[in-house]
């Protein structure tokens, strides 16, 4: 696979033209992020269970190039099927995910992100050789982030 | 879709294009160009952006550095003697390049101080500083700052301060629909409130020369400063700032094949001798007290501290380049880059060139939107190949809105681009929609 073919896999073309997890509703807490070299925008929200403590859903909607958009439509599946299989994500889950999210997408190539872990997310494991795309990638992650840290404040 | 037949203001160069041998010759000085990228040698199409570097521009600051690095205008040694010569040759350099007076060039650390510099100084005289000289110049409420619908923010956010800080309005022409200033509605714009007209000389997303044969009479006509942003000109025709009839214009280096933190502010001496300095220190006053200070005219009067020497130097090394190269044949060899380049992507099924229909001279660049896929994927496809040009808005978001997409891919040649180099971004623009699996469908 060439670098380009490693950076737009089948599965990031496809996420990107159908994407998951898109629509937000009245009463969402959202975190809007935008990378303003080229205007990707996700605005996202993380759906809590009734007691908050864990993530049922992840809803969001943007736009902007097809790896941000792949990337939060891949976040948001990612997240559905942790919590189908019953591991819906406590803050602990969700932060340990974008951290190694992070890491892999800052290594310039030499860190994987783990398939069994990540699931089809996996396929974004090819936009860290690209410096200039990490942002666009991180968009959606990061501004699970910024929810985080706001429920963390709140108490 | 052809290009206008002149290539700058002033009409059709007859001066023959770049031989292949000459070129090739250009080529041979920017080292850069030797690099590969993906196992494709690199192909430079971003020089609106940010020009590549002759080895006698880079060799230009090194030596400076190695031989003859002081502090200029102060000290008596013989360094500081060499170092202050050289400095100031630059700025004469630069005051030939625009066909002014060597004080009334200032330089900046970039295009964008020169017009905040500029802004700052009118906000400052607005306060009630520079006395008498500097009233004429100051805003007040009920004044108004006119800029274009097209501009890079760079003139366009520093106006929004100025008019902010001294409760005067800003205002703009807009574009039409192709992506051209509407010079029509400019008449609607420029008025007896006028005080200033902030315009780019050529667009840095359509490449579209601005009317100012029409916008600049306008201004004078109701007495308003005219400051020209002339960063995408300056690299591709002769900038005459005082046969344009404006009072200030601005450039940077970097475009120029020049180094970067190196720009220049040019305004008419009358102005600058007028306006209260913005950034203060060492370097620029006559007599200090602890209660004050006296300032020097222009250019010591804006350019406290240690100003950029080694840069300064690099500037002029860069337009002794071009010079050598002369204006006349670059811009024959650009005009017909610009022709190959907009001829070329008028037969790329799927694609639109912000501002093709704009009848006006042009630079050799295109702005373009791939349907159905966003700039940024676009010019990942070009990086892929060796081709580098440039994703985003250009700092010019306005425009993009006003054009109604978000983001484009940018083409923009310099010296040393072939044809080839067109040809392969053309082919490269035209495989976008292939990659992405859209060949066929209706974006």
């Amino acid at each position: 696979m060439s670098g380009l073919e490693q950076l737009y896999q089948q599965i990031i073309m496809d996420h990107s033209k159908s994407p998951h997890g898109y629509g937000l509703a009245e009463g969402d807490v959202t975190s809007h992020q935008r990378n303003p070299v080229c205007g990707d925008e996700v605005t996202l929200a993380l759906r809590w269970s009734a007691d908050g403590t864990r993530v049922e859903e992840v809803a969001w909607e943007g736009s902007g190039c097809s790896i941000s958009q792949a990337s939060a439509s891949l976040f948001a599946t990612l997240a559905a099927e942790d919590a189908d299989a019953g591991n819906a994500w406590t803050p602990d889950d969700l932060q340990a995910f974008i951290d190694e999210f992070r890491e892999a997408l800052r290594s310039r190539g030499q860190i994987p992100l783990d398939e069994e872990r990540f699931g089809d997310a996996a396929a974004l494991s090819g936009v860290s050789k690209f410096v200039a795309r990490v942002k666009c990638a991180m968009l959606a992650w990061v501004a699970a982030e910024d929810l985080l840290t706001r429920k963390a404040a709140a108490g | 879709m052809t290009l206008s037949p002149a290539p700058y203001a002033g009409g059709v160069t007859e001066a023959a294009p770049f031989s292949s041998a000459e070129l090739e010759h250009i080529r041979a000085q920017f080292p850069i160009l030797r690099r590969d990228l993906y196992g494709h040698p690199l192909v430079y199409l971003d020089s609106a952006a940010t020009a590549q570097k002759p080895t006698r521009v880079i060799e230009a600051e090194a030596t400076f550095y190695r031989e003859a690095n002081a502090a200029v205008h102060r000290g008596a040694h013989t360094l500081a003697g060499e170092a202050t010569e050289l400095y100031e040759d630059a700025r004469g350099t630069v005051a030939r390049f625009l066909a002014v007076n060597d004080d009334e060039v200032i330089f900046t650390s970039n295009a964008t101080e020169g017009l905040n510099l500029i802004a700052y100084a009118i906000g400052n005289a607005s306060l009630g500083r520079g006395g008498a000289a500097a009233a004429p110049y100051a805003l007040r409420d009920g004044d108004e700052i006119v800029v274009t619908e097209l501009e890079h923010h760079a003139n366009l956010i520093p106006w929004q301060e100025l008019a902010a800080r001294t409760g005067a309005t800003l205002r703009f022409i807009p574009v039409d629909d192709s992506g051209a200033i509407d010079v029509d509605a400019a008449t609607g714009v420029i008025g007896a409130r006028t005080r200033i007209l902030a315009v780019s000389h050529v667009s840095n997303v359509t490449g579209a020369h601005s009317p100012l044969d029409r916008l600049v009479p306008l201004a004078r006509a109701v007495g308003a400063l005219v400051v020209l942003d002339a960063c995408q000109s300056a690299p591709h025709l002769p900038l005459r700032p005082r046969e344009l009839d404006v009072d200030a214009a601005v450039f940077s280096g970097h475009k120029l094949y020049g180094p970067t933190g190196i720009g220049v502010l040019w305004g008419r001496a009358e102005l600058l001798n007028a306006l209260p300095p913005v950034l203060t220190g060492g370097s620029m006053i006559t007599t200090v007290t602890m209660e004050g200070a006296e300032y020097l005219p222009a250019p010591q009067r804006f350019e406290p501290g240690t100003p950029r020497i080694a840069q300064a130097i690099g500037l002029a090394e860069a337009i002794r380049f071009v010079d050598e190269l002369g204006f006349d044949r670059i811009a024959a060899t650009e005009h017909e880059l610009g022709a190959r380049l907009l001829d070329g992507l008028a037969e790329v099924p799927g694609i639109r060139v912000l501002g093709a229909g704009i009848d006006a001279p042009r630079v050799a660049l295109a702005s373009v939107v791939v349907d159905g896929v966003h700039a940024h994927d676009a010019g990942q496809v070009l990086d892929n190949v060796g081709i580098a040009a440039r994703v985003g808005h250009h700092c010019a978001q306005p425009l993009h809105r006003r054009l109604g997409v978000t983001a484009s891919l940018r083409v923009s040649a310099g010296v040393h681009t072939t044809a080839d180099e067109i040809d392969q971004a053309v082919a490269a623009i035209a495989g976008v929609r292939d990659f992405f699996r859209l060949t066929g469908e209706n974006a």
